[in-house]
């Protein structure tokens, strides 16, 4: 149960890099754009690649009537991931070290993992749910208002996931150094709990 | 088959027959090689391996072209007014263009020379000589935009200009002709003893590039040509030829070419430091402009200085000692080792090389045959490094590859020489189309030169383009020296009189381009950095609109309440922090120019309303889909009406 225990607090710590590290990336390229703009989302907000990268993604959103980019404050979001990361990070810790001195069984580690789960995948709705509103909440007196061939209004939600054309940018979003930090932390506690039950059932 | 005119196989034929060589006779595309296309092609979206920045003579501008493509990147105004920019027209530049004589817009600029470190060229600045109105300028390779403009006091015709020094340590400029110091009214047959000429030496902050004129040396009344300062072993020192030692006032062509041998002024400028700090100099009273562009505030000032520390060679041993060089020398230059001064005779069959240990030999010795108002002459043998026998006809200036060899220009014969330094054999050669001037190898003229390729600088064109007209544009071609023999590679045209180039790797500029002006550095006065500074403000009859530029609108886009009669500043203030994304500002009637905004920028245009009306202003520099849309109106009221002044965005 100790080397178990360990590999759930080094597991549980690595959620910290998400307070160093982007959660997640996209980037904008297009051929007048040689140096493709880039975001990169924090838990406390987001940030452009380049020191000006937001002005200039702002600067072409008008057109088609997006709204700037938010602020950190301008959204509840960035103020509750921090919080709920950093608690994420004590409970597990706290968890492992019950395990360590014993007064905890392997199940608290996989049961940290599926609220961690659930936490993130609350996450990804809401970041999906902003970034529709963001691409579909379209300014009516926008400059360019464009429609699908079948005459419906056009959006530009990024893709959450993946690459997206979007009119002649390729849109491309992908987890970062901070969400991969997470995901390796998580695996961890999964492998906390499958170390944790072998040790048991050698026992046994 | 290209048509051969008269004057080619006149010019042709005298080149064949003053220097007997072969290969001349070749048509006139010369031994081009079939790949040669290929070696100067550089694909779509490629960059160019080296830029070069080729004065642009009577233009008074510098060109920057890329190479091997021949490809013409910027045309970078140094002291002519630019309309394409407002350089020299808006409010902030004006003050750059200004001198003793009042505001000179344009200038004769002959030789870039870019700024060294230990000998090398280290891609911080471009110095440049207004020939005219005398005059240096330092030119920023991070902005390409031309940061300070000094004024030469005493100097007249500032053509044995701009050379620097191995670390950059003074900027040399020397007078072409020599006046009377101070100027004052006299018969100008009294020139002989009574004229002198001005040497001056300006020192360079290292940090900012800021020039000083530390001080100038007066030297007899000859014309100084050209000079290049020591390298290495010869640093310390710098060599100019002379002509007109004779001080001919009249037909100079002629009464100034009767000696059989002028002089290369060797010049210690390390003993002239010396001079200065033992205060042996004397200081006189003399007015020079000195004009500074600040990169924060994005303006440029003008001072007036009045006095300047002055060594007179004549009575200061050691300072000045005179090589005697046939004939009418024009170039003057050093080979890397700095060992070796070459002094192209204009008028001479030969090629005359001095050396540099046998120069200092000579002076220890005190070898020397006789003197010109009181500066030793030394003797001609007794300096002599070597002759290059019978190159050509008319030679003018010389670079070096790194290699050991060396490619001298000539004139009269229209041809690149190659000759090897040391053992002062032609080697190669190949004609030019037509009458070269100035050639310019990248880093070629300091102590580590890429000898990759030579760019010869023709002063006439002939048939290389379709024709324009009485005039065409100046020819430079490009030759690959790479190899044993060198190769044309292309000819391209240039902007108005190149002169000499400077050239360089590509690797040593780009990364230090700037891409913006970063909007929260932006410390112009008249800076509106945000919505929220946009405003119009009335004093009396002078009305200042501070207004911000962005993709695809002028805010503001109305105003009301100019009256005829008023001078009205134009703020703008460009809030794009994206690279390549200026804006312009034009508005009816205005009499001097458009602007140029780059990002983060603000420039000023006056403007003073004659019409009574609803007048529109736009931006000129085609910025976005909606660039068409990027304008407003300004109404002007008759004078003395009290139309309310009032301005706004976006309202009904
Ligand atoms: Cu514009």
């Amino acid at each position: 149960m100790k080397k178990a225990s360990l590999i759930m607090i080094i597991g549980s710590l690595l959620l910290l890099g998400l307070f160093k590290f982007p959660l997640w990336h996209i980037q904008l390229e297009a051929p007048q754009y040689p140096d493709p703009l880039g975001m990169h989302i924090f838990i406390e907000g987001i940030q452009g690649e380049e020191e000006f990268d937001i002005q200039n993604i702002d600067g072409l959103n008008h057109y088609i009537g997006m709204r700037t980019i938010p602020k950190p404050e301008e959204m509840w979001e960035f103020e509750v991931f921090p919080l709920v990361i950093i608690a994420m990070v004590v409970l597990g810790v706290l968890i492992g070290i019950l395990g360590f001195i014993g007064k905890v069984g392997y199940n608290w580690f996989l049961g940290w993992f599926v609220l961690m789960s659930v936490l993130g995948v609350l996450g990804m709705y809401d970041f999906n749910a902003w970034l529709t509103d963001y691409g579909s909440n379209l300014d009516p007196n926008a400059i360019m208002k464009l429609t699908h061939p079948d005459g419906t209004p056009m959006t530009y939600s990024p893709p959450l996931l993946g690459h997206e054309k979007m009119l002649n940018f390729d849109v491309t979003s992908l987890p970062h150094t901070g969400a991969w930090m997470m995901f390796v932390g998580m695996s961890l506690t999964v492998v906390a709990f499958f170390v944790g039950r072998r040790k048991r059932e050698k026992r046994a | 088959m290209k048509k051969l005119s008269l004057p080619t196989v006149l010019f042709m034929t005298l080149a064949t027959v003053f220097t007997g060589c072969k290969d001349q006779g070749d048509k006139s595309n010369g031994a081009l090689t079939s790949n040669a296309a290929e070696r100067v092609y550089v694909e779509p979206g490629q960059y160019d391996e080296f830029y070069a920045f080729l004065s642009g003579g009577f233009s008074g501008q510098m060109s920057v072209y890329g190479i091997p493509s021949g490809r013409l990147l910027k045309v970078v105004p140094v002291f002519s007014q630019d309309p394409e920019k407002g350089y020299g027209y808006n409010e902030e530049t004006k003050p750059m263009l200004n001198t003793t004589h009042g505001f000179i817009p344009w200038d004769d600029t002959h030789h870039p020379d870019m700024s060294q470190t230990n000998g090398k060229l280290d891609g911080r600045w471009i110095f440049m000589n207004g020939n005219n109105t005398p005059r240096v300028a330092r030119i920023s390779l991070s902005t390409f935009e031309t940061e300070e403009i000094m004024e030469i006091p005493n100097s007249a015709g500032n053509h044995n200009s701009a050379f620097v020094t191995e670390n950059t340590e003074y900027v040399v400029a020397g007078t072409r002709f020599s006046v009377p110091i101070p100027q004052k009214d006299m018969p100008i047959k009294d020139y002989k003893g009574n004229f002198k000429a001005s040497l001056s030496f300006l020192s360079v902050d290292q940090d900012s590039g800021e020039m000083d004129l530390s001080f100038q040396i007066r030297l007899p009344g000859f014309n100084y040509d050209l000079a290049h300062p020591g390298r290495d072993k010869s640093h310390g020192w710098i060599f100019i030829t002379t002509y007109n030692t004779e001080e001919a006032h009249t037909l100079q062509e002629v009464n100034a070419s009767q000696n059989d041998k002028d002089f290369i002024a060797a010049v210690n400028w390390k003993k002239a430091e010396e001079y200065i700090k033992e205060g042996k100099f004397k200081t006189e009273k003399a007015e020079y402009a000195h004009n500074i562009f600040d990169e924060d505030t994005h303006m440029a000032t003008s001072t007036i200085k009045d006095e300047v520390r002055v060594l007179d060679a004549s009575e200061l041993p050691g300072l000045v000692y005179f090589l005697p060089t046939p004939k009418s020398p024009h170039g003057c230059d050093v080979d890397p080792t700095g060992e070796y001064i070459i002094g192209n005779g204009k008028l001479s069959a030969d090629l005359t090389v001095h050396s540099f240990s046998k120069m200092l030999d000579a002076i220890e010795n005190e070898k020397f045959d006789g003197e010109a108002y009181n500066i030793p002459i030394l003797n001609f043998e007794d300096v002599l490094g070597g002759t290059v026998k019978q190159p050509g006809l008319g030679p003018l200036h010389t670079e070096f590859d790194g290699k050991g060899n060396a490619y001298t220009t000539f004139f009269i014969s229209s041809e690149v020489v190659k000759w090897n330094v040391g053992t002062w054999e032609v080697l190669d050669r190949k004609p030019t189309y037509y009458s070269p001037g100035h050639l310019s190898i990248p880093g070629g003229n300091s102590q580590e030169p890429w000898g990759k390729y030579v760019l010869a600088m023709n002063k006439i064109t002939k048939d290389r383009y379709l024709p324009t007209g009485p005039e065409m544009n100046h020819s430079a071609q490009l030759y690959d020296i790479s190899g044993e023999k060198m190769e044309l590679l292309s000819d391209f045209p240039t902007i108005g009189e190149p002169h000499y180039a400077s050239m360089a790797p590509a690797d040593l500029i780009a990364p230090n381009s700037k891409k913006i002006y970063k909007l929260s550095e932006n410390k112009h006065p008249h800076a509106a950095t945000s919505p929220a500074d946009v405003r119009v403000e009335r004093d009396g009859n002078e009305v200042h609109v501070y207004m911000t530029m962005v993709r695809s609108h002028l805010n503001p886009d109305n105003i009301e309440g100019i009256k005829v009669g008023d001078k009205v500043y134009f703020h703008l203030t460009n809030l794009e922090q994206d690279f390549d994304v200026p804006h312009g500002f034009a508005v009816i009637g205005a009499e001097n120019a458009e602007l140029l905004v780059m990002p983060g920028s603000t420039e000023t245009l006056v403007w003073e309303p004659k019409k009574v009306g609803v007048w529109p202003f736009y931006c000129t520099d085609f910025c976005s889909a909606l660039h068409q849309e990027m304008s407003g109106y300004i109404r002007v009221s008759p004078e003395g009406s009290n139309t309310e002044l009032k301005w706004s965005l976006g309202e009904e």
